[in-house]
């Protein structure tokens, strides 16, 4: 099957500013794809790449299957965009621009856009300089969820809205993914990517740093094991892979990188096991792991 | 005094981020009303000449209804008498405009809120407004004052400082009409509007009496310029009327401000259609400018009607004037006065469809930097068919308000409709080289767009002012407007046209070029 969207050794620079510096990035059709990195990684840069606003130095990208610059408005026949900060135009109201938008991509499903309206709990009739921030982002959602599209490139596209209206919106990207639609899906709210992410790609710096499924990032990660032994813990020091060791009499607590828990599997179960947690890292400790290293190279 | 609180800090700000703008509006109003007198003593070097034109001005309305009447013959009052109402105006859009960007944009731009929420007193960012409408209004009234010294001190401070009122009374026109709007280029356009009447009310009151004692000269802060007498017989209460103008809006400014929320205005948005029948970027294109069109195309027919009916009056007067005519002839061409007059005349109303095109075609620029040209060129799109929805625009209302302006001089002259739509029409080439110049600009520099401003201020500076100051005709073809022939009453030239219209086809197409192949600014 082809897919999505690939993009290969992407460079971008904005005068000394390298916002891109040799992007990978793969996308399965029919998937929902994080998109992840701290503020300044390049994401909003990646994006409007893709969406052939910017052009790129060097390296190819490709969206279903086309060049995004030369061929910009076949791709965007089949594409919806929603930026994280959505501005409208003052004396037009919410309904207008969604039906304008809908009429400027591949075309709105008129029963989908009423159902939006009414999910999303929008006002169609208001101006847009009367919208609040999250409801101009539900103008942009609603456009492109009912928009007739193969991909959807959202950036951060849940940033002000309620709880109750992102879980309106995750049950719409559920739904995107059952219809067989690709979503490129920008976002910070990790709870928001582990629900509803089949991959992800973390960027650091303009760099794919980790990609893959978010069991395969896992196994990248430390578990955190806390065990009460029967007897003393021997050896467990000398461990390949075990950081932050704390024993207390028979009270072990350890991290371990995942793929070294076997053998300190081994070394516990020696000393005879009374209790055992084992806690799989949390997308946040994941992605603290990659913001933190940002930090240290800063 | 806590509501003030911050006002220091503000006002440092607010001329921080004015430090162009101020200075280049004070300059060319000082440059104009400081070069009158030299220009004045060429035209009228003798006491005979002097007293002929108090004359004239004396039995010409159509004369007066233009400029003003004149209350005395030296230097200084003549000065005066030319440039007032002119100067007075632009000291009063400097004004206007400071207060509006300070107040209502703003608010509409949300900046205010991170603003109000910090260590600011609730009038702090009204009055650091109004406070950087004084420095403009103060460096002006203290150039003015000292440029014009030479001809009586006691005149030129009167004038400087009438000046100066002028333009604190639109200031605070501008503060409370942003009270009332949600919008900035709605509270620009109805203080630019009450500028408008005022103008009217003068002009209206002037042609009906010698001396400016109709009640409608006094019904316009404009009229109470001239009525100040600045180098003849100085009438100071007339300072007083402005004062108390100035502070009663001031005041109600304040009111009004302390009576509603951040952001909100008085006149609440209507709600609009649920769904909307918008499809292309050319019909978004028209329906975000077809306001801006309709606000032109009256004020060029109203132009036309009101030129077209001083015609002949003025073909009179200037008739009799060696230095005047001279003047028109170097505007308009030399085959008669009257379309001498008709010419200079539709020569400026094209100087002035270089600025509606101008901003027709930074609308562009605005979509872009406001970005909301980004989610829109996220569909299917193009940029060149955005850019030309927006173009078409431009060009054919550039169009549009020239032929309205033509028709306009047919109800208002009734005569030679022909010929003078003629010469509303071949001002287009000039005005769209200036509209290409923009769209270069825009389409290969974006940031450098702003500068289509400066193009158009120095056509209209060379177009309006060269003349009447001999400048060499090298300084003249630097416009693109020296080149078109004089119509009505000179010869067609199809050469010059043509050669301006391919020049305007060459500065669209490499703009566009540029635009298709460069980043979106993001």
């Amino acid at each position: 099957m082809m897919k999505a969207l690939t993009v290969s050794g992407l460079h971008k620079s904005f005068g000394r500013t390298h916002a891109l510096d040799g992007l990978d990035l793969d996308v399965e059709t029919g998937e929902v794809h994080g998109f992840l990195g701290p503020n300044g990684a390049g994401k909003s840069t990646a994006i409007r790449v893709l969406l052939g606003l910017l052009r790129a130095d060097s390296g190819t990208a490709r969206v279903l299957g086309r060049d995004p610059w030369a061929d910009a408005v076949e791709v965007h026949r089949r594409i919806a965009y929603v930026p994280g900060d959505v501005t409208l135009w003052r004396n037009l109201s919410g309904g207008e621009v969604i039906d304008l938008y809908g009429r400027l991509r591949g075309g709105l499903a008129p029963g989908r856009r009423a159902e939006l309206i009414e999910r999303f709990e929008l006002d169609p009739t208001k101006k847009g300089r009367t919208y609040s921030k999250g409801n101009r982002q539900k103008v942009a959602l609603v456009a492109a969820f009912a928009s007739d599209v193969d991909l959807l490139i959202l950036d951060e596209p849940t940033s002000g809205l309620d709880p109750l209206m992102e879980a309106v919106f995750r049950r719409c990207v559920e739904e995107e993914r059952e219809r067989g639609r690709t979503v490129l899906l920008s976002s910070h709210i990790l709870s928001e990517v582990e629900e509803l992410c089949d991959r992800v790609s973390i960027i650091r710096r303009g760099r794919t740093v980790e990609s893959g499924s978010l069991a395969e990032l896992r196994h990248l990660t430390r578990t955190s094991v806390t065990a009460e032994l029967a007897g003393a813990p021997n050896g467990l020091a000398h461990l390949p892979g075990v950081h932050d060791l704390d024993v207390q009499g028979r009270r072990v607590r350890l991290q371990v990188d995942t793929d070294k828990l076997d053998a300190v599997l081994r070394s516990l179960t020696a000393s005879g096991v009374r209790s055992l947690t084992s806690t799989p890292p949390t997308l946040e400790e994941l992605f603290l792991r990659h913001y933190q290293d940002e930090a240290a190279v800063r | 005094m806590t509501s003030l609180v911050g006002t220091g800090v503000l006002l440092r700000f607010n001329l921080r981020r004015d430090r162009l703008m101020i200075p280049v509006w004070v300059a060319v109003n000082t440059l104009m009303v400081l070069s009158m007198p030299n220009t004045l003593k060429s035209m009228y070097g003798t006491a005979a000449e002097r007293a002929d034109l108090l004359d004239q001005v004396a039995t010409n309305s159509s004369f007066r209804a233009l400029i003003g009447p004149v209350f005395g013959d030296s230097l200084g009052a003549l000065t005066a008498w030319r440039v007032g109402v002119y100067a007075g105006a632009l000291a009063a859009v400097t004004g206007l405009l400071v207060v509006v960007r300070h107040t209502r944009d703003e608010e509409e731009s949300g900046r205010q809120e991170l603003i109000s929420s910090g260590v600011v007193g609730r009038r702090a960012s009204l009055t650091a407004a109004l406070l950087a409408a004084g420095v403009a209004s103060g460096v002006l009234a203290l150039l003015v004052t000292a440029g014009l010294a030479g001809q009586g001190a006691v005149g030129a401070l009167a004038f400087g400082l009438g000046l100066a009122a002028v333009g604190m009374l639109f200031a605070t026109a501008a503060a409370v009409v942003a009270q009332l709007t949600e919008s900035a280029r709605l509270a620009r356009g109805l203080t630019a509007g009450v500028l408008g009447a005022a103008f009217v009310l003068r002009a209206a009151g002037d042609s009906a009496s010698t001396d400016g004692s109709s009640a409608l000269t006094w019904l316009s802060p404009l009229g109470w310029l001239s009525q100040l007498r600045p180098f003849a017989g100085e009438r100071w209460w007339v300072l007083v009327l402005f004062a108390a103008a100035i502070a009663g809006q001031g005041a109600l400014a304040y009111v009004l401000a302390g009576r509603r929320d951040v952001g909100m205005g008085f006149v609440a948005t209507r709600p609009g259609p649920s769904s909307g029948r918008l499809g292309t970027a050319g019909a978004l294109a028209w329906r975000l400018q077809r306001g801006s069109v309709l606000g032109w195309s009256i004020g060029f027919f109203l132009a036309g009607v009101v030129y077209g009916g001083l015609t002949d009056g003025v073909a009179d007067l200037v008739g009799d004037n060696e230095k005047a005519r001279e003047i028109f002839e170097r505007m308009g061409g030399r085959s008669g006065i009257t379309d001498a007059f008709l010419a200079s005349m539709t020569g400026m109303l094209g100087l002035v469809a270089a600025l509606y095109v101008v901003a027709s075609v930074l609308r562009l620029h605005g979509e872009e930097t406001s970005m909301r040209a980004e989610p829109l060129l996220a569909n299917a799109v193009g940029r060149l068919r955005w850019a030309s929805g927006h173009l078409v625009i431009a060009f054919g209302g550039s169009a549009l308000i020239m032929l309205l302006a033509g028709l306009g001089f047919a109800v208002g002259y009734g005569k030679e409709v022909g010929p003078i739509l003629g010469g509303c029409l071949v001002q287009l080439p000039a005005v769209w080289v200036v509209a290409g110049l923009a769209v270069l600009l825009y389409g290969l520099a974006p940031r450098l767009a702003p500068l289509a401003w400066a193009v158009a201020g120095a056509v209209l500076l060379i177009g309006w002012v060269g003349p009447a100051l001999d400048v060499p005709r090298t300084v003249l073809d630097l416009s693109p407007f020296g080149h078109l022939p004089k119509l009505p009453g000179g010869e067609m030239e199809w050469g010059p046209v043509l050669v301006l219209l391919g020049l305007a086809g060459v500065l669209v197409a490499a703009g566009l070029a540029g635009l298709r192949r460069r980043d979106l600014t993001t």
